[in-house]
This record gives structure tokens, C-alpha cells and sequence, in this order.
């Protein structure tokens, strides 16, 4: 089977006890425990005032994971090509919507609807970014990780252009968290190119195999990996701290496993 | 981009099940839509619904993928031989060879909405429901995956309305990198109460059946459908029948969640990028298979659009006011419609609209008409923005 070259130029990363990819670094290299609750306390700027208003937390969540990556790399977000990854959406906005059609009533208010759509944080990010490049909102259940990064690398060799994947998951309120358990808060974000450059820091050669999951060294970030779907991808981020190249298995759709081989780029000094 | 083959393809909504009987509907200019009965949904409207879903559970080792989105899903697989030709490509293939690329908006959520309703005394769910099976986005492409005893990759493309035109160009980028051979592509989308009186919320909801692209147009009539096709790689010989994906063309507006540009600047790049990955000029289509969903402001955008690309030149018209609006999978209706139209040398007629809105400057078709032709376009524009625009063609 062929296997897919792709770099990366930039990480974002927002999770318990991490805000974004340095205090990832910082919680890698350590064992302190995480916080066990926690809130997502910022509200990307670039979001205008009536949308920011009516942004649920993944749409926030996403944008500013997406901005981190795409900041670090020092792109134009209006001409990047975006992939979106979730496995649950908004849970929120979801609880609410079928308590209102279950009610006798029936009235839903017009942006809930709209929020409701799995590529909200695409359109939020389109209007925020002037965004208008090509994007898409996919889900692969447990797999929702892995299949947004083979979608994303596919669609960077295909096209020849950069393409910023964003990763995201937050958990369901009550009653679908006891259907669905999904955890905590997460988001990835990579922006990946087509080939090396000034700022690639590493090289990912994408394949198919089988085998167990690679586990993350710290245990609470092993804890988010088993629980949230996004959270698939951190040994992805861990393997992209080491100076040796290394081999990473992520969860993919039975019986395949995404194989991802990591090594960093020769022009990039680390950190 | 190198063409792919559609060997085999088929589409069920209100129209019939099966390719035969949508054909005759479209020639003979009939619509699917009827006064909305639906559940215990109070709404003045139109919709487009596959009868009798309700009386046909999938079979008991399938049960915790049993929904209204299933039901119609399997429903639309077992027609046209459809299901028999995937066996076959996995077969000649392979199980970790063929991939399933599927689109929906609302994937089984009217099994929650019941189950929201059948809440116990603690607040909590009842125990037959089977969150993973129905509820999440990806059930349908699981469905399908297990269906089929499939090994290979899998993905659910959810981006609204664009949801399942969407979904040919994932399969298409990664069947040209060698990952898979063949793909399962298509798009299943039922009716629920979250889209009907989510629509009514937004007051784009039609009291009478959708009258696409009429000038006195007031909204959209909700449908459910599901469509697939059998994409594989093009054989070095094919015959002058065979049916092609030729292009893909995907953007964003980066205007607003629920109103498309007014200018239609997406949709124009939508159109004009899968004409260049076709690599054809506007003249060289010969049907435009409009999104067209009924709305004031769809219809206005996407004449603007269609009229920027191919002038008054191409005929064009929408087909929703047969099939109702499939949401997420509208795209994979309409490229069956498209596929058909090139197959049988038919262009659809236009059902529902009486007279086209004369603010628009197209050759806009009410009727249907027999005419040969070799390559199609096929808009699908969805909430968020989120616009794609498909080529298909006879090879000869």
C-alpha cells in the first residue's frame, strides 16, 4: 500500500491544565496531575460581535486552536483550506434542541437550528477568517481524529496547498453524557504542508496497519486519550517533541490502525 | 483531475425506489411532495417522504443501527442491484480496497427526538436507545461498513446541504492517491423534527410545494432520500456509455451561517473550480442541475452565480420541486438525476415552478426535454457557507 507524505508547519493544542502548545510541552515533560475540571475561558477575537454572541463552545473551542496553529505558522487563514474533525459536535446545543421538540410546543429558536449544522465552526471560521477556501466537516466516530488527518494530508497531496486540520470534542450535558461519555473539553489543530520548508518542524508518513494504540507516557493525558475522540491524536503531538524519529499508531475504524511514522525536519531547531 | 468511473449508481426518495421509477417521474414531470404527515408534526408544509420505513426494521443482527436514516439507507442499497455490485467490487477488490464516503445532516437524530420523549422519571434515557448505531454522525457510514463486512477507511462528510456532493471529493482524493480502489459514495438524510421545524424557525420553510427559481417562490419543501454511487478507478477502455466524475469544485462563502452570499461569489467558485478540475470550458456543459431549493435568497444567489459562469448559454433548472429538498443528501440525489439526464438524453423538468422569477437572466427550463448530452454540473450550497459544484460525462 502507498503511504502519504505530508509536513507540519504548527500545533495548536487546548486542554485541561493546558491552554495551548508550550504548557502541552511543559505538561509532556512532567507528572503533575491535571485539573480535573476545568473551562474553556477564552473567546476568539476575531469572531464578530453578533456571531461571538451566538457561538456555542466548540465553535470557540475550534477557532481558537485553529487560530494558534495557523498564527504559529505565519499563514493567511483567508486562502487556507480547512478540515474539521469531530465526533459529537455540539452536545449543548443538541440537549436543547431535542428538549424543545420533545416539549409540546415545539418552538427552536432559529440559531440553535443553524448552530446545529456539524460544520458550524466551518462557517463560523469562514466568517471570522474572510475564510474562503475549500472546507470540510467530517466524523468517523472513535476515529473522527485519524480520519481528519488522512483527510486533510489527502486533500494537501492532492491539491498541492496547505491545509489546517482542527480536531475538537466536548462532552455531552445530561441526559446523552450517560449514552455517550465523552470525557472533557479537547482540541487539535496542525497545519499541514505539501513539502519542507523554513518553518516544517516535522515529516508524517501516513499508513495503514494494525496493532495497539500507542499510550501517552503521562497518565491523566492517557486518561483524555481513552475518553475523548480528539484526544486520539495527542501521541501524535507527544511523537512530535522527540528528536529521534519515532512511530506512532492512532485509532482508526476496525480493524485498521493510522500508522504515523515522525521524524523532525533537519532545518528545525527544537522548541 | 483524472476522471473516475461511476460503474454503478442508484437513488431513492419520494420519487420511487430505484432508478426505474424515479426515470418516470422525471419524464413524465411528477412530484413526490404531499401534505406533511409526518409523526406528530404540526406544520403547514410539504414533504418529500419514502413511505413505509416505519413498518420495515433492519433485521435483528443490525438492530443498534436500527432508525428511520438506516432503514432508508439499506432500503436505497438493495435497489438496482446496487448492493450486488459492491459485493462484487469487494470481491475483485478486496474488503480493506473499497472506502465509504458518505454525507448527512442529521445522520438518525429522530430516534433521540423519540427518545427525548421517552425520557424515565429520572430524566434519563430509555435503554433501547443506541446513541452510536443512530444518533452520531458517522452511524450511517458504520452502517454501510458493517453492512458490507467492509476493512477499508470510512468517513461521514457533514457540512449541511453540501454534505453528500461533498463526500465525491473525498472519495475521489483518495482514490487517486492509491489508498483505496473503489468507493462507496453517496448520502442519506430522513426527515426529522430537528430540519422541519428548524426551517419553520427560519421562516424558509414553503406552506405549498417548493416552487424552485418562480418568482414567487417562498421556501423550501423538505425531502429524504438516499443515493449512492460505485466509484472506481477508469479502466483503460471503457465504453462510450460509461458515466464519469469528471471534476469537483468546493469554497466557502465566509458570509453568514444560514444566508448565502447575496453576489452567489461562492457558488461561482464552486462552479468555475470544478470546471477547471474537469479541465472543460463553461460551453462544453450541457445541463446545470441547479441547487435550487425555493428560497428567496438561494435561488437569487445562484442565478447571479450560474449567470456569471455560463451566461444565458446553458439550460439549467432545479429538480427539489420532485424530489423536496434532501439536505445532506441532496448532492447524491442530484448527481443520480444527473447521471440519469446523461444516460437517457433527458433533461428534467422543472415541477412546482410556474413562471421563472424575471429578475433572472437564464435559459431556465420548465419543461423537460429530450436532448443527447456529455457532461453535467451539479450544484449543492448548504448552511455555514459550504459550497460544491460536480461535473459528470459520458465517456464518448
Amino acid at each position: 500500500m502507498r503511504r502519504r507524505e505530508v509536513f507540519v508547519e504548527s500545533v495548536g493544542v487546548i486542554g485541561p491544565g493546558f491552554a495551548n502548545w508550550r504548557e502541552f510541552e511543559t505538561v509532556l515533560g512532567g507528572s503533575n496531575p491535571l485539573p480535573s475540571t476545568w473551562a474553556l475561558t477564552t473567546s476568539p477575537p476575531c469572531l464578530p460581535a453578533n456571531e461571538r454572541r451566538r457561538a456555542g463552545l466548540p465553535v470557540r473551542l475550534a477557532l481558537a486552536v485553529g487560530q494558534q496553529a495557523v498564527a504559529a505558522a505565519g499563514r493567511d487563514p483567508a486562502t487556507l483550506a480547512t478540515v474539521f474533525s469531530s465526533s459529537g459536535g455540539d452536545g449543548d446545543n443538541c440537549h436543547a434542541l431535542c428538549e424543545a421538540l420533545a416539549g409540546d410546543d415545539r418552538q427552536i429558536s432559529p440559531t440553535r437550528f443553524h448552530n446545529s449544522v456539524h460544520n458550524a465552526p466551518s462557517g463560523y471560521w469562514g466568517i471570522a477568517m474572510g475564510a474562503t477556501a475549500s472546507s470540510t466537516s467530517v466524523c468517523a466516530y472513535d476515529a473522527s481524529f485519524s480520519a481528519g488527518l488522512l483527510e486533510a494530508a489527502v486533500q494537501v497531496e492532492g491539491s498541492g496547498n496547505p491545509c489546517l486540520l482542527v480536531a475538537y470534542d466536548v462532552p455531552y450535558p445530561f441526559p446523552m453524557s450517560r449514552c455517550r461519555d465523552l470525557g472533557g473539553v479537547l482540541a487539535i489543530a496542525l497545519v499541514l504542508v505539501p513539502g519542507p520548508g523554513e518553518r516544517t518542524r516535522n515529516q508524517l508518513t501516513l499508513g495503514f496497519g494494525r496493532g495497539a494504540c500507542t499510550e501517552m507516557e503521562h497518565p491523566d493525558l492517557e486518561r483524555l486519550r481513552r475518553h475523548i475522540p480528539a484526544a486520539r491524536g495527542l501521541p501524535l503531538l507527544q511523537a512530535l517533541t522527540h528528536s529521534e524519529p519515532s512511530r506512532v499508531v492512532l485509532e482508526y475504524l476496525d480493524p485498521l490502525r493510522l500508522i504515523v511514522e515522525v521524524c523532525q525536519c533537519p532545518s528545525t531547531v527544537a522548541g | 483531475m483524472e476522471p473516475l468511473l461511476i460503474s454503478h449508481f442508484t437513488v431513492t426518495s419520494c420519487l420511487g425506489s430505484g432508478l426505474a421509477p424515479t426515470l418516470d417521474a422525471l419524464r413524465l414531470g411528477s412530484s413526490g411532495l404531499a401534505p406533511c404527515r409526518f409523526e406528530a408534526v404540526d406544520l403547514e408544509t410539504y414533504v418529500g417522504e419514502v413511505a413505509g420505513l416505519e413498518d420495515r426494521p433492519l433485521a435483528a443482527g443490525w438492530s443498534e443501527f436500527d432508525c428511520r436514516n438506516n432503514r432508508l439507507a439499506r432500503q436505497g442499497l438493495e435497489q438496482d442491484g446496487f448492493a450486488e455490485a459492491v459485493r462484487d467490487a469487494v470481491r475483485r477488490l478486496g474488503p480493506g480496497r473499497v472506502g465509504v464516503f458518505l454525507g448527512t445532516s442529521t445522520s438518525g437524530i429522530l430516534q433521540t427526538e423519540l427518545a427525548y420523549r421517552r425520557r424515565g422519571p429520572d430524566g434519563r434515557m430509555p435503554e433501547d436507545f443506541h446513541y452510536r448505531g443512530t444518533h452520531n454522525t458517522f452511524s450511517v457510514a458504520a452502517f454501510v461498513r458493517s453492512y458490507f463486512r467492509l476493512e477499508g477507511p470510512a468517513l461521514v462528510v457533514s457540512s449541511a446541504c453540501s454534505s453528500s456532493a461533498k463526500a465525491y471529493g473525498s472519495a475521489a482524493r483518495m482514490i487517486r492517491c492509491g489508498l483505496i480502489d473503489a468507493a462507496l459514495v453517496g448520502g442519506v438524510d430522513s426527515l426529522c423534527l430537528t430540519t422541519l421545524y428548524g426551517f419553520h424557525a427560519l421562516e424558509l420553510l414553503s406552506r405549498q410545494p417548493c416552487r424552485p427559481f418562480d418568482g414567487e417562490r417562498d421556501g423550501i419543501s423538505v425531502g429524504e432520500a438516499a443515493a449512492f454511487s460505485l466509484l472506481e478507478r477508469l479502466p483503460r477502455e471503457v465504453e462510450a456509455d460509461a458515466l464519469l466524475l469528471l471534476g469537483i469544485g468546493e469554497s466557502s462563502d465566509a458570509y453568514h451561517m444560514s444566508a448565502p452570499h447575496p453576489e452567489g461569489v461562492g457558488a461561482r467558485r464552486a462552479m468555475e473550480s470544478a470546471l477547471a478540475a474537469a479541465g472543460i470550458l463553461p460551453r462544453e456543459i450541457d445541463y446545470v442541475n441547479l441547487h435550487g431549493t425555493g428560497t428567496r435568497s438561494n435561488d437569487a444567489a445562484e442565478a447571479k452565480a450560474v449567470w456569471e459562469v455560463f451566461g444565458e448559454r446553458v439550460s439549467c433548472n432545479s429538480t427539489k420541486g420532485a424530489t423536496g429538498h434532501a439536505l445532506g443528501a441532496a448532492g447524491a440525489v442530484e448527481a443520480a438525476i444527473s447521471l440519469l439526464a446523461l444516460r437517457h438524453g433527458l433533461i428534467p423538468g422543472s415541477v412546482g415552478t410556474r413562471c421563472v422569477d424575471p429578475a433572472f437572466a437564464l435559459d431556465y427550463r420548465l419543461d423537460g426535454e429530450s436532448r443527447p448530452m456529455r457532461r453535467v454540473l451539479s450544484n449543492s450550497f448548504g448552511f455555514g457557507g459550504s459550497n460544491c459544484s460536480l461535473v459528470f460525462g459520458r465517456a464518448g
